[in-house]
């Protein structure tokens, strides 16, 4: 990226030599320097498969937190209409018992059990999501698995909902601009008649920020990074302990973990 | 031939004008819909396909069943239907138009629905169903033309149309196969992941099409000069009868495998259909209506005595039709919502907008179905005189 940067500028650089005159060029190639030695990029984080682990214990442990949904709609945009019809989610509670319906039984601890559980786009190695969008709208990046949604060519008619299996997306019932609490600038917001979700927040990732979820949660319950590094945190938790995934059995390859 | 839907007497302008008004209601409400979004509707997170994606799946079949009259016809020289072939193949392509038009007005973003050909995705069948239906409008439009222009000069159809026909008889088979494996191939929706939702969804076809064919055949006798014959019309019962017996036995089949291996992801759908879940049944009224219909109209159809008598083969048609439309276009696509993958059991109703746009897609359809008919009929009419 940062070398296409400088390519381009060197043929304005160029341009502007060939039409304007030897200290104007001056003036414009050295302001252009400036400004890119003003605020050098941090490098993008990247991986070959980004994956999270959720530490349920400490969720459990942290009570009625929210820091993680709160700080992620804020930063997306998300809004807020009060009202469940409309409702847009990317990353949300939802008690123990609904999470892991198939790991529900009569006895299981009742701490556990109707404890709130983060739930948020899976961002599945096989998603059926990308499987059935008409329009190619929604895909899942070759380079670290992120299951991506484009806003601009998603034509609404809801079959990635209907798919996937984990509740993950939303739909913009209604103009949703009116219902966001604090416009975040650096953000695209959406209109109405589209679907939207949780992408890992590769927009964040591109500028070498951690997830948001991730770098808001106190308690440390949320752990993202590379599960094809060996030497990841996230290989790291998983070696230690038990960890399950959300409805294995549909083969859709989870890559948000739960530590138990 | 076209013009012979601008002549006709008072009843038919009345009747038209009906129409439009209904027609212009619903492009009203749909304006409405347009501007403020979808959120108009009953449909919520939980619960996002509804009354306008469960009417196109309907009407999928009503399409479909054409192949009811065109197979036998061509396929098996079936003279007796050579009469009302044409209103089958008319029937098929307003049922289609309102497929259409139900997806239309079911997108969010409308305007791009261009983007289904610009982005083409092999992988969603929802590329393959519009292929399919697309492919399936164009067959009947040229088939239904020529046809008919041949038959106004008196002269035999042109050799080259009866491949096209036969191809309209597989071609009529897969945009209901398609349109079921929309939904069946969703592992997230155990409602639908049934390998004989397609031969279900055909059982149905085969059995409401047809008995709306006699109901229009009967309306046509009743204000038209145009008389079918009873020997079609029976036949066509008899075909009711089959493919709805058919039908009954596949729900059977499905209740069976889903209430016996008593796996809840399973059961749960149908509790919610016929018992309510957690406390909510707005649906158990209608599907418990649903089974009543089917039970009494195979009845009235296996018993030839009244399968002979217009009066009860009437009741028994719109008995069926009923049945099938509650299932279909109640029941079968929302109740794959309910309960939601996180188990929220979450009901949906339409709204009015949502009644009133759908009335008016219904409108477009009887107006086509309208028109076509008159132009069929006044042209039997002038071979006649």
């Amino acid at each position: 990226m940062s070398v296409d940067r400088r390519r381009f500028l060197k043929i304005a650089g160029l341009t502007t030599l060939a039409v304007a005159s030897g200290s104007a060029r001056k003036a414009l190639t050295a302001d252009a320097a400036d400004s890119t030695m003003a605020t050098p990029p941090s490098p993008p984080l990247t991986a070959q498969r980004w994956a999270m682990v959720v530490d349920i214990r400490k969720c459990l442990a942290a009570g009625d937190c929210r820091d993680c949904t709160l700080a992620c709609h804020r930063v997306h945009n998300v809004p807020d209409f009060g009202n469940p019809k409309d409702e847009i989610k990317w990353i949300w509670q939802e008690p123990f018992e609904r999470v892991f319906a198939d790991q529900e039984y009569e006895h299981l601890e009742e701490a556990l059990k109707h404890a709130g559980v983060p739930v948020l786009c899976n961002h599945c190695d096989n998603p059926p999501c990308v499987r059935v969008c008409p329009t190619g709208s929604t895909w899942k990046r070759e380079t670290d698995g992120i299951v991506m949604m484009d806003w601009h060519r998603c034509i609404g008619c809801r079959y990635c909902v209907a798919a996937c299996p984990y509740g993950s997306r939303s739909f913009n019932w209604r103009d949703p601009r009116p219902f966001i609490k604090e416009l975040e600038p650096e953000f695209p917001t959406r209109m109405r008649g589209v679907v939207e979700k949780c992408t890992f927040c590769e927009e964040r990732l591109a500028r070498g920020k951690p997830l948001a979820c991730v770098e808001a949660c106190k308690h440390k319950a949320l752990t993202f990074g590379d599960l094809e590094d060996p030497d990841s945190e996230v290989r790291a938790l998983l070696r230690e302990g038990f960890a399950i995934r959300r409805r294995p059995s549909l083969g859709t390859q989870p890559e948000v973990y739960y530590k138990l | 031939m076209l013009e012979n839907a601008l002549r006709g007497g008072k009843r038919y302008w009345g009747w038209i004008a009906v129409l439009l008004a209904v027609i212009f209601l619903g492009f009203l409400a749909y304006l409405r819909q347009y501007g403020y979004g979808l959120g108009i509707t009953g449909l919520s997170r939980d619960v996002t396909w509804g009354f306008y994606i469960a009417q196109f799946t309907f009407l999928v079949g009503v399409a479909a069943s054409a192949v009811m009259v065109v197979l036998p016809y061509y396929l098996h020289d079936y003279k007796a239907f050579g009469k009302i072939t044409i209103l089958g193949e008319f029937l098929a392509v307003a049922s289609v138009v309102m497929c259409m038009t139900f997806i239309f007005v079911d997108m969010g973003q409308p305007l791009r629905i261009l983007n289904v050909f610009l982005h083409p995705s092999p992988r969603s069948l929802m590329f393959w169903d519009t292929i399919s239906l697309g492919g399936y409008l164009v067959l009947n439009v040229i088939i239904s033309h020529v046809t008919l222009g041949a038959e106004r000069k008196s002269v035999a159809p042109p050799r080259w149309i009866r491949p096209v026909i036969i191809l309209s008889i597989p071609w009529a088979i897969s945009i209901h196969t398609v349109t079921a494996f929309l939904y069946s191939g969703l592992a997230a929706r155990p409602f639908w992941m049934t390998a004989i939702l397609a031969p279900r969804f055909l059982a149905s076809a085969f059995s409401s099409g047809p008995a709306l064919l006699i109901l229009f055949c009967l309306i046509l006798r009743r204000f038209t000069r145009f008389d079918a014959g009873d020997k079609p019309i029976q036949k066509l019962a008899e075909i009711v009868t089959y493919a709805m017996a058919i039908n009954v036995f596949f729900v059977l089949v499905e209740l069976f495998t889903a209430l016996y291996s008593n796996i809840p992801h399973d059961t749960s759908h149908f509790a919610y259909l016929f018992l309510g879940l957690n406390g909510k049944n707005a649906l158990m009224p209608w599907m418990w209506g649903s089974a009543v219909l089917a039970v009494g109209s195979l009845i009235l159809l296996f018993n030839p005595a009244t399968r002979h008598r217009t009066a009860t083969l009437v009741v028994a048609c719109c008995a069926v039709f009923a049945s099938i439309w509650i299932d279909k276009g109640l029941g079968m696509v929302v109740t794959g919502f309910i309960p939601s993958p996180l188990e929220a059991v979450t009901e949906y109703s339409p709204t009015l907008p949502e009644l009133l746009i759908s009335a008016g897609v219904y409108g477009v359809g009887l107006l086509l179905i309208t028109g076509l008919y008159k132009i069929a009929l006044s042209v039997r009419r002038e071979l006649a005189a």
